[in-house]
């Protein structure tokens, strides 16, 4: 194990992901005007914030890594007439990889996770991550009871993959396998979380 | 005897709370049981602290209004999630029951409880202590006040001297 964590990408493990997140991301997603969006930090903040702007559907993290899983279950249950979707990566998830035991217990019909598993930390250098190394977040969201899980490691199963983030009865959860050989969108962002705060809450909050 | 744990629900309630996370603590029994019991409130146990602080953010972002009930020893679990509480500055009610406080019997709890309010300061919480009965509805009041309309940080410090001290 530390032999193969050593010696870097060449000896992955888990088999790497193929697609190319700036082609799989939006294909899954479809129309983001359909979400309220919670993005984590790094990569998947900047997925979103090219899939969504210039529109104010979505809060994307710059910190706070591990926090994206239980925002999406916040605004889930404050918002049981919006579909809520949640972009996280690898590196996010498994730093609170027992969120998707807190989502689960609930269950929450309206929402829906995406991680965006590159199986690197890309913003740090793209050192590996133990998905990797044979951890399965897919495996570890079917055990913690998520109901309606996926793995979309190939084009063709991403079609499928999307309707059940839509039309699940319950949480649905989603493990995107890319390749850690293309990057993020780039896009300029802001890193104000008070201005993107509010800049949400007037966008999707009802009036009055 | 004042029923303080009754006085405190109620008080959330009338600021339209309809969120209570928890990790569970012996302090927070009453407010766990009636947040179970009561239809109208999404009672969220946790696995670890910080998600609750993740959630009521969320929660926020979707206009509605949560509390985050945990043992003192949580505080140090958030204190990287309350950098998005300060940066974003959310509104955010804690409930902090305390261990390693006054008359505090197992010496395990005494360093997280002791850096429960310098901690809670530094990263922009406003901390009010209750140490009697017939203070928790005027002082739950004060603070929901000042998240709910002041979109404050505030932490709620339920003392040994008032929940008790656990002697082992």
């Amino acid at each position: 194990m530390n032999e193969a964590f050593r010696a870097g990408t060449a000896a992955a493990m888990s088999p790497v992901g193929t697609l190319d997140r700036r082609e799989a991301v939006p294909a899954l997603v479809g129309n983001p005007q359909d979400w309220l969006i919670v993005a984590g930090l790094a990569g998947t903040a900047r997925d979103t914030a090219a899939l969504c702007e210039p529109e104010a559907n979505y809060f994307a993290c710059a910190g706070v890594m591990g926090g994206a899983v239980a925002m999406g279950l916040g605004l889930a249950l404050a918002r049981p007439d919006r579909k809520v979707l949640v972009l996280t990566g690898d590196g996010e998830l498994l730093m609170n990889v027992g969120s998707l035991a807190t989502v689960a217990i609930l269950n929450p019909p309206n929402l829906s996770i995406v991680c965006v598993d590159n199986g690197h930390y890309g913003e740090t250098g793209y050192q590996k991550s133990h998905t990797s190394l044979g951890v399965d977040l897919g495996a570890m969201a079917s055990g913690a009871g998520i109901p309606a899980v996926r793995s979309v490691s190939e084009a063709g199963e991403i079609e499928e993959a999307g309707r059940l983030l839509r039309e699940a009865n319950g949480t649905s959860f989603v493990l995107l396998r890319v390749t850690p050989d293309a990057g993020p969108p780039a896009i300029k962002r802001s890193l104000d979380a008070a201005l993107a705060k509010d800049r949400f809450r007037a966008a999707t909050l009802p009036a009055g | 005897m004042t029923d303080w744990q009754e006085d405190l629900y109620r008080v959330l309630k009338e600021f339209d709370v309809s969120q209570v996370s928890y990790v569970p603590d012996a302090g927070h029994r009453v407010l766990i049981d009636k947040s179970l019991a009561d239809p109208e409130m999404h009672s969220v146990p946790l696995t670890t602290e910080e998600e609750g602080i993740a959630m009521l953010a969320g929660a926020h972002l979707g206009g509605a209004r949560g509390v985050a009930a945990m043992q003192s020893s949580g505080i140090g679990n958030c204190v990287n999630m309350f950098s998005l509480v300060k940066n974003g500055l959310f509104p955010m009610l804690v409930l902090v029951s305390m261990r390693g406080d006054f008359g505090e019997g197992n010496p395990w709890q005494m360093p997280m409880g002791q850096a429960v309010e310098p901690v809670m300061q530094a990263m922009g919480f406003v901390t009010v202590r209750i140490d009697r009965p017939e203070d928790v509805e005027g002082a739950v009041r004060a603070a929901c006040t000042m998240v709910f309309q002041s979109g404050q940080a505030v932490g709620v410090l339920l003392t040994q001297k008032l929940i008790g001290a656990k002697a082992f």
